[in-house]
């Protein structure tokens, strides 16, 4: 089960989470009242050059000193605030969500921390993995994930969804079958810029969670979607691929697809499929990516999770059902069904 | 004073009612267990070594054999076989001699892996209806791909592909050298690949012409002995494989005896008809990493880099390390023989106490390799051992990328495992070069009972994958998620890297 939506415009222009709970909401079908979230880009511009680390704490005592300690010896923090949230009756509140601004310090990135992301990427890693009672669940700039176990309205209520403006959107109503139901395994997932809202389980995911452990992310959060943001970090950071290139590794053409294409096209794709061999995910999915500069949607490559498409000017709506689509606009057109594998891309216009 | 003799394992009879005195056990079995005298089949037991062949030959079912268990006073510590090795030595003061795999009753830890399915959460899938894809590529691959764009904004591949054997399922069959095993042996598993398109080992017995055909799918062995190597050998296999050490023999070199050396054995290995082919423990070139990476690189180099290199290592303590020395050299693939793999002749002691199971040695190369972020790069292709489709699954499942078999295609070609393959008197006709009894083995016939083997383990693996919703062969490499562990230790868990049931 799981719904999931995800939403651009084009030209930055920003929209504001009433809809996208209401969309969301329409699916409640899908979900359990065990986790839902959202993934919203644009929200913070007075931060824009920061990073937006939220975190959940279980306590601002032991545990939040340990992440001020490893922020402050790797960076500045130049804003930090308790996420606002209002009580919800149907939400238990478990973790205090925190919010810091933070800016590496550039001094100290030589060697193997070459870049800005490289460091926030060890930060979120080590306190994920190594501090107990604190969890980085969103690491990006100018965006946030705000996410809990809930219904979809409690948890927009509970974070005042309403209040952010945001040109992406993501949102991610959830049936936990594979994972506890617990805060930090709801979606959207998020790494960087990279945020993952997923419908479905990944079989692969032994092989791939291995694979990206031997380029040092560390998989802390009990759920296969994690991996799936650690890996387009990997192939689209780190390797520099296109996104149409990186949905070819994560869902390649079958064999016989691959033997039918001309010479170069079959190259290209065999070269895919050896090199990123151990990236390739397998089972049932549908996943929808928020990246720096647009969303990524795609589906397993035999479509055993259902993915609608729906455009209508300079926005591009992708979810679980065209009806939620239907619901943050009512006049969307072309509304279609992309093939098993095809890359959804939604892209700002310079 | 002197020591006697020992019981006989087995005990043969014949149920002279129902025998009709024909006579096939005589000329079935070249171990000399029947002869007869008068009008009467004599058996004598003693020589009997448990190959089966009289009993599969009898038109009427007459023959019974049975091993004989209480000869001796039972005792746990001194079994029979302890005994009986020691009575041996006592007369002979020599190394004890065998064939085939380990026969030590140790746990295996193939059957304490249990594999995964789906139920209801993630549908599993069918592979008579949806795509089941096996293909495997064995050689280098890249760490990572670049792409450049053309003038007409198109995407172009930057990165050159090294060259790969491409596989259609993950099972190659090991090398067994010509010498150690019969010319229509070869044939038949070399027919058997050819046609399912994966490849055989020639063993370091060099390519007998008669496998020309095949050579497209037949890997070429340079070992120690360097038996059969020259430019026109490492030109006509698919890849080359250095063989630096067996599973079933970890440090010490080959012997085949010069009983088997016949015209045949000795123009393909380019010996001396009738002399011992002995390929020392080390290659008398390499005592150093450095010295195999210019080994690889000189063959690559001859071969005009386009052929795979291999190196085969035996399963040892330190395996992981050697692996991921391995990697980093110019090899193309590391294959990892387990303690359980077969040969044609071994020091017993060797046989059955040097080396490590195969299981552990697949996780913790993967593990090393992974650790040293090399894993990619390099193929991993374990053997020794693998019984069945779901001993394959499960070393793809701990990180191989494809497996060797060797006794199984034997026992396709009805060996039964009796473990006397040294003695070239082998009635299956695989392990022996006598032509009348080479000449029971047909090479068409066994090919087909080779591929249909290969064919169902590869439809098993199929069905194995589809049931963990799994429909790559990528997806299920490495993949420990899909593996628990039943009554293994802590500490094997842990190496193994694979969760306990009901975890
Ligand atoms: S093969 Fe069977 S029937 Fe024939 S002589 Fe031997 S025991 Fe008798
Ligand atoms: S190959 Fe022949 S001699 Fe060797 S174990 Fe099999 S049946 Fe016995």
């Amino acid at each position: 089960m799981c719904g999931i939506i995800g939403f651009i415009d084009r030209t930055k222009s920003r929209m504001d989470g009433s809809s996208i709970k209401a969309a969301l909401s329409l699916m409640n079908e899908r979900g359990s009242g065990d986790g839902a979230g959202y993934a919203a880009y644009g929200i913070y511009p007075e931060y824009a050059d920061y990073y937006a680390l939220h975190v959940f704490f279980d306590n601002l005592g032991e545990s939040k000193k340990k992440v001020d300690e490893l922020l402050e010896q790797w960076g500045k923090i130049v804003h930090q605030e308790e996420i606002p949230t209002t009580p919800q009756p149907g939400i238990k509140k478990v973790h205090i969500p925190w919010r810091y601004f933070f800016k590496p310090s550039e001094d100290l990135m030589a060697g193997k921390m070459a870049s800005e992301n490289d460091v926030v990427t060890y930060i979120v890693m080590e306190v994920n993995s190594n501090v107990k009672g604190a969890t980085i669940f969103s690491s990006g700039k100018n965006m946030g994930v705000f996410k809990a176990s809930g219904w979809p309205e409690d948890v927009a209520n509970f974070y005042r969804i309403q209040d952010y403006k945001g040109y992406i959107w993501l949102g991610h109503n959830r049936y936990p079958t594979n994972s506890p139901g617990w805060w930090g395994g709801a979606h959207p997932f998020n790494l960087l810029n990279w945020s993952v809202v997923h419908n479905g389980e990944i079989t692969s995911y032994g092989t791939n969670q291995r694979y990206v452990e031997g380029y040092g992310y560390k998989c802390s959060l009990f759920t296969d979607t994690e991996v799936v943001a650690y890996l387009f970090d990997l192939l689209g950071r780190q390797h520099g691929l296109s996104y149409e290139m990186i949905v070819k590794a994560l869902a390649p053409p079958f064999w016989d697809d691959i033997d039918r294409m001309p010479a170069k096209e079959a190259e290209l794709n065999k070269a895919v499929r050896l090199t990123y061999g151990s990236a390739l995910m397998n089972g049932p999915f549908a996943i929808v990516v928020g990246t720096e500069d647009g969303i990524v949607g795609f589906t397993d490559r035999i479509k055993l999770r259902p993915l609608v498409v729906g455009e209508n000017g300079n926005r591009l709506y992708i979810s679980s059902e065209e009806a939620a689509i239907r619901v943050l606009d009512p006049e969307v057109k072309n509304v279609y069904t992309p093939r098993a594998g095809e890359p959804i891309i939604g892209r700002f216009i310079e | 004073m002197t020591l006697g003799s020992v019981p006989p394992k087995f005990k043969v009879s014949i149920d002279r009612d129902q025998c009709m005195d024909c006579g096939r056990c005589i000329e079935n079995c070249s171990y000399g267990v029947y002869r007869r005298e008068g009008d009467k089949i004599l058996i004598e037991s003693r020589k009997c070594t448990g190959c089966l062949r009289c009993v599969a030959m009898c038109p009427r079912d007459a023959i019974t054999l049975t091993e004989k268990p209480i000869d001796y006073r039972s005792h746990p510590l001194w079994t029979r076989e302890v005994r009986e090795d020691i009575i041996k030595q006592a007369r002979s003061g020599k190394i004890i001699l065998s064939g085939m795999g380990n026969a030590r009753d140790l746990p295996v830890i193939y059957d304490r892996l249990l594999l995964d399915a789906c139920q209801v959460t993630n549908p599993s899938i069918d592979p008579l209806r949806e795509p089941m894809e096996l293909r495997t590529y064995i050689g280098k691959k890249p760490s990572k791909l670049n792409f450049r764009k053309t003038e007409s904004g198109d995407v172009e591949l930057e990165t050159k592909l090294a060259p790969n054997l491409k596989l259609n399922t993950p099972i190659m069959i090991g090398h067994m050298s010509f010498g150690a095993i019969s010319l229509n042996a070869q044939l038949s598993m070399a027919k058997a690949v050819t046609e399912l398109g994966t490849y055989m080992g020639t063993g370091e017995g060099g390519l007998h012409r008669d496998l020309y055909p095949y050579q497209d799918h037949m890997i070429v062995q340079v070992a120690s002995g360097r038996f059969g190597v020259n430019i026109d050998y490492l030109e006509r296999g698919a890849a080359i494989e250095i063989k630096i050490g067996q599973g079933a023999k970890p440090g010490i070199g080959g012997h085949l005896p010069g009983e088997k050396v016949n015209e045949e054995v000795s123009r393909t290995r380019m010996i001396p008809v009738g002399s011992d082919a002995i390929s020392p423990a080390p290659h008398h070139d390499i005592y150093s990493i450095e010295d195999l990476v210019q080994l690889i690189r000189s063959l690559k180099e001859a071969t005009e880099w386009k052929k795979p290199v291999f190196v085969k290592i035996a399963a040892v303590h330190n395996v992981a390390p050697i692996a991921a020395g391995i990697a980093r050299s110019s090899a193309d693939a590391v294959v990892i023989d387990g303690f359980r793999g077969g040969t044609g002749a071994a020091p017993k002691v060797f046989r059955d106490n040097v080396g490590i199971p195969i299981e552990v040695a697949i996780a913790s190369v993967d593990q090393k390799l992974r650790e040293q972020g090399v894993r990619n790069e390099i193929s991993i292709i374990a053997s020794g051992g693998i019984r069945s489709s779901a001993d394959l699954a499960k070393s793809i499942a701990l990180g191989a990328d494809a497996v060797n078999i060797g006794t199984a295609a034997l026992v396709a070609l009805g060996c039964r495992v009796c473990g006397n393959c040294y003695r070239n008197l082998c009635p299956w006709g695989i392990a022996t070069q006598r032509p009348e009894l080479v000449s029971r083995l047909d090479p068409e016939r066994g090919a087909v009972q080779v591929s249909n083997l290969i064919r169902g383990w590869t439809m098993e693996l199929s069905e194995l994958m589809g049931a963990a919703g799994i429909n790559s062969i990528e997806s299920l490499r490495g993949n420990r998620d899909r593996l628990r562990g039943y009554m293994l230790d802590e500490g094997m868990l842990k190496i193994l890297d694979v969760l306990p049931a009901g975890a």
